[in-house]
């Protein structure tokens, strides 16, 4: 056999490798183009009353959940470490903001009742301000600087140690 | 108990197998009917012992015995019985089970059928077909077991996805293994071909049938998954490029190139090398399809979890593809046959360029399945391919093909003289402006429509000539009247006439497919009680919202009445089923179903006090169309495989009546 | 196989059947409960929406998708229509948001060449072996075919006609 027809075998290998490779990625999760960009602008009422906007928060650092009452486990199992994180960080100029998405109002206020909310949740109407900012599932999170820029996002469930880093990453910034 | 004896029987089975598979080598090439012998009986062994399995955890399935943690994922003790059977292919670990017992199946029944004749190449034939077959057995004996026990037993299952919990789980499935597991046996014959030298075409006769029986499971399969997908998933569509929907089609789209470029090979010789390729791809884009639904590298709605089952499927997609590219790379200048063509335009010419364009196809399904991927490891950036892409490749493509389909029977062996040409294309030419023309008058303008309508009419006007033409011969030559003609000259002919009723059945789905997305009309409306919605000729009255409760779910439907102008036509009920377990509700659609249109219902969004509801309302016309050609399809390969002493008979007692 | 017009599931209807439809808008509008924004806005809608990706469904379209996300981002579609936007400009916000990811056709410059020009590359030069092929085959013929042995075939005729006569 002369080496030529040995191409005919060997021409499946890229397509094995390509296959393989694709272990690697995972074919959920789609990266955010909005990261290092700035943030966009949003206006919300808030649950209560009262209004929260972008360019209210008048160049604090910020971090913005978008949860739902419904996503379970992951939204309640960070709940309680968003609340500690506001808690920690409000008096150095921290700010948080729930976005509540495709939600009814007496589950959502029964959500923020239970972890205790004291940061502001506005609700999102007809879904805007998540299309917005590209959210395609709950919990999303997003850490915008003090310039308006988004630094990170995260899908899923947070961690202490990213909201750690992340909020002290924010801060820090200029 | 059964955890531990089921386990032990699939280990045991992987035994034989591979016993089987050392056996038959060795007996071939020691010439050793005792080996020969005991490996034929080691297939029959380990097909009842895979089938003992089939049998355990059925039996689990239906008494709901959940020690067994496939049992508790996927039945309820409140499920009925039919799907606590389907059951055993709801997830990955049955599913694999059951593969490997069609697997078997095949190996036995090649045994059983063929024996020790042939003895050059039947045990490599059995030989591959056991390799096979362990592997999959290889798969649930040592990484995801049917039979693993759960500790401590819950009192009840999580249940199949209810989705699953319908009638259609019972059939589309299977239809698909048996396609996919089917093609394994003319592999099985090439790569014996390939192995033991002897390429002379006597194996194709062997693997004609059995490709045509694993094609026409595969072809029933895909119509009926486009079926099932179109009566309840909600979207009012069948076919949505999925990967895993693609996965199915291109092993489909070789098989059927397969089959017809075998022709030219029975006749002439030809072709040897590519029709053996040919069968490597479609057996390799069938354990391709099947890697893509276990490895969970591509998102799909088909897609079983990923795991550790990914790495394995890979590994013996490789070792098939590397094993008979080698081979055939080995043989190939044993295969170059000697090609004799009379003229470039001849039928031989019309079946390389159907080969062409079904290869076609297959590329860019494929390409458009994996380009996501590539992209990502060139680009990394995630990219989609979707409907838009591949219905703007393949509709040119498959236009080509339905004209070829017109053109290629017609078309003498060897030669075409201009005469042959003229004489049999000029009706079906005239056929088709004339049905162009009147569709047109019809209100038909858009260009796809008009011509799809166009070649499917020439088409028509083909198959339609040759029938009528051969039977007016048949009947004035032997003095039968033209029905008894006609139903003894399919007999006589069946591979050509049934043949001819497959195009026939294609080109009816075809001009469904075109006129269905063409012209389908959708309104979205929110309506509150007694409000009325138009579409079409239809008016959709809703009356009130209702919910009740069934024994495994909560069922929500709308009250809507159709009339058609002022005649009342049907009433309507589409809902939303809410389930326990799951987070989102699934659409309970409503439809009128005819043959000329449908009138397809579902409820969106509603308001929980019943004071409105969201309509989404569809016309789809000459939808059934794509359904019926699928049936058509079916019944001209029944006539293609017909047996021949049945048929010898028959023709015996019409010559008599004739008389 | 479905169809598509040359910029997407674009569905040019009869005329019967659009003048029927207008005047169901303009005439039952109120019986008709929420009226979609007229018949033209809704087609435009739906054509930008079937080419983009309900990014919750597995490869579904905006248009075709049930689930409720997909129905907001129809209304978002459908706003930035009323507001005079073009499909490009719908398009372009969408990728700023979600990535190109969003976009279920791969738009045709830069590595997505490959994607849209390789299908017909690949016919085109199939189709062109073929003709090579065929040619070939059609060549090959008078050298090939075997030739009989003019001394046996002599000898076959004799014995034929002794047969014959004999």
């Amino acid at each position: 056999m002369t080496w030529k027809r040995l191409l005919i075998p060997l021409a499946s290998v890229p397509v094995i490798l390509l296959l393989a490779y694709g272990f690697r990625t995972d074919p959920k999760a789609i990266p955010s183009p909005l990261v290092k960009k700035p943030a966009p602008e949003f206006r919300l009422t808030v649950f209560g009353g009262g209004e929260i906007s972008l360019a209210g928060l008048k160049g604090k650092p910020a971090v913005l959940n978008f949860w739902a009452s419904w996503c379970y486990p992951a939204c309640y199992e960070e709940a309680p470490l968003l609340e500690a994180t506001w808690r920690k960080f409000k008096d150095q100029g921290l700010m948080v903001v729930g976005v509540d998405i495709q939600d009814k109002e007496a589950n959502a206020l029964e959500f923020i009742q239970r972890f205790g909310f004291t940061f502001p949740n506005a609700p999102d109407p007809g879904s805007k301000v998540s299309i917005d900012y590209g959210v395609y599932g709950v919990p999303e999170t997003f850490f915008v600087d003090r310039h308006g820029r988004i630094t990170y996002k995260h899908v899923g469930a947070l961690t202490p140690a990213l909201v750690e880093a992340q909020v002290q990453a924010l801060l820090k910034g200029n | 108990m059964i955890s531990t004896l089921g386990h032990f029987v699939l280990f045991l089975a992987l035994g034989l197998s591979l016993y089987a598979a050392a056996g038959s080598v060795i007996g071939a090439r020691t010439r050793r009917e005792d080996w020969l012998a005991s490996s034929r009986n080691a297939i029959l062994a380990q097909f009842c012992l895979v089938t003992l399995a089939i049998f355990l955890l059925e039996y689990a399935l239906i008494t709901s015995d959940f020690s067994l943690r496939y049992v508790a994922n996927n039945s309820t003790r409140g499920s009925l019985v039919q799907y606590k059977i389907a059951g055993l292919w709801g997830s990955l670990e049955g599913s694999i089970l059951l593969w490997a017992w069609l697997q078997s199946l095949f190996s036995a029944l090649v045994v059983a059928r063929y024996g020790d004749r042939h003895e050059a190449v039947m045990p490599y034939v059995q030989a591959v077909l056991q390799g096979i077959a362990a592997f999959f057995l290889l798969v649930m004996t040592f990484a995801v077991n049917p039979f693993t026990p759960l500790v401590p037993v819950p009192p009840d299952g999580r249940g199949l996805n209810p989705l699953l919990e319908v009638t259609d789980m019972l059939v589309h499935p299977l239809l698909l293994y048996l396609g996919y597991v089917g093609f394994s046996v003319p592999f099985a014959f090439a790569m014996a071909a390939l192995i033991t030298g002897r390429l002379t075409d006597e194996w194709l006769k062997y693997t004609r049938r059995w490709t045509v029986i694993a094609w026409v499971f595969l072809t029933g399969g895909i119509f009926y998954g486009g079926w099932w997908s179109y009566r309840t998933l909600g979207w009012g569509g069948y076919w949505a490029w999925d990967p895993v929907e693609n996965a199915s089609f291109m092993p489909w789209l070789t098989g059927t190139a397969f089959i017809h470029s075998v022709m030219i090979q029975e006749r002439k010789r030809m072709l040897k090398i590519w029709n053996l390729a040919l069968i490597t791809l479609t057996f390799a884009l069938v354990i391709f399809g099947t890697f893509l639904t276990r490895s969970g590298i591509l998102a799909s709605v088909h897609a079983f979890a990923d795991g550790p089952v990914g790495v394995l499927f890979l590994g013996f997609l490789a070792l098939v593809l590397l094993f008979s590219l080698s081979l055939i790379a080995y043989r190939a200048d044993r295969l170059k046959g000697h090609g004799e063509l009379d003229s470039i335009v001849s039928r031989e010419s019309a079946f390389l360029l159907n080969n062409v364009v079904l290869i076609g196809i297959c590329f860019t399904v494929f390409l458009g399945t994996i380009f996501p991927l590539l992209t990502e490891a060139i680009r990394g950036t995630k990219i989609s391919v979707g409907t838009p892409y591949f219905n703007r490749v393949s509709v040119p493509l498959g236009m080509a093909l339905l004209l070829l389909m017109g053109i290629g029977p017609l078309i003498a062996w060897g030669r075409a003289s201009w005469n042959n040409l003229r004489r049999n294309f000029l009706k079906p030419i005239l056929v088709a402006g004339a049905g162009t023309a009147v569709v047109f008058a019809l209100g038909v303008r858009q260009a796809e429509a008009l011509l799809a309508f166009c070649c499917s009419f020439f088409v028509v006007g083909t198959i339609a000539l040759e029938f009528f033409q051969s039977t007016r011969a048949r009947a004035s030559a032997t003095g039968e009247r033209l029905p008894v003609a006609f139903a003894v000259l399919l007999l006589k002919s069946r591979r050509r006439y049934g043949g001819l009723i497959v195009h026939l059945g294609v080109v009816i789905a075809i001009i469904g497919i075109a006129v269905s997305s063409v012209y389908k009309v959708e309104r979205e409306v929110t309506l509150k009680p007694q409000e009325r919605l138009e579409i079409g000729p239809y008016t959709i009255q809703f009356h009130d919202l209702r919910a009740g409760e069934q024994p495994t779910h909560v069922l929500v439907w709308a009250n809507l009445s159709v009339s058609k102008g002022d005649r009342p036509l049907v009433d309507l009920k589409p809902g939303q089923r809410f389930y326990p377990n799951q987070q989102s509700p699934f659409a309970s659609v409503d439809a009128r179903y005819h043959w000329t249109e449908d009138l397809y219902t579902i409820l969106s969004t509603f308001e929980r006090d019943g004071s409105s509801a969201t309509i989404k309302a569809m016309i789809n016309p000459m939808m059934a169309w794509i359904w019926i050609g699928g049936v058509v399809i079916l019944l001209g390969v029944v006539v293609a495989v017909l047996p021949e002493r049945r048929l010898a008979m028959l023709s015996v007692r019409a010559k008599a009546q004739a008389a | 196989m479905v169809w598509g017009g040359a910029r997407g599931m674009r569905r040019r209807r009869g005329w019967p059947v659009r003048l029927l439809l207008l005047a169901t808008a303009l005439v039952l509008g109120p019986v008709d409960g929420v009226p979609a924004a007229g018949p033209d806005v809704e087609d435009r809608v739906r054509e930008i929406a079937s080419e983009l990706r309900c990014v919750v469904c597995q490869n579904l379209s905006v248009a075709d998708s049930p689930s409720d996300l997909a129905k907001e981002m129809r209304n978002v579609v459908r706003d930035q229509v009323q507001q005079g936007k073009s499909r490009e400009e719908v398009q372009a916000y969408f990728v700023s948001r979600y990535g190109e990811y969003v976009l279920l056709a791969p738009p045709k410059r830069g590595f997505n060449l490959l994607v849209w020009g390789l299908p017909f590359l690949a016919v085109v030069a199939g189709g062109g072996v073929v003709y090579l092929v065929a040619r070939r085959w059609t060549e090959q013929k008078p050298g090939d075919r075997p030739t009989v042995d003019p001394a046996y075939a002599e000898r076959v005729r004799r014995e034929l006609k002794d047969r014959e006569h004999g």
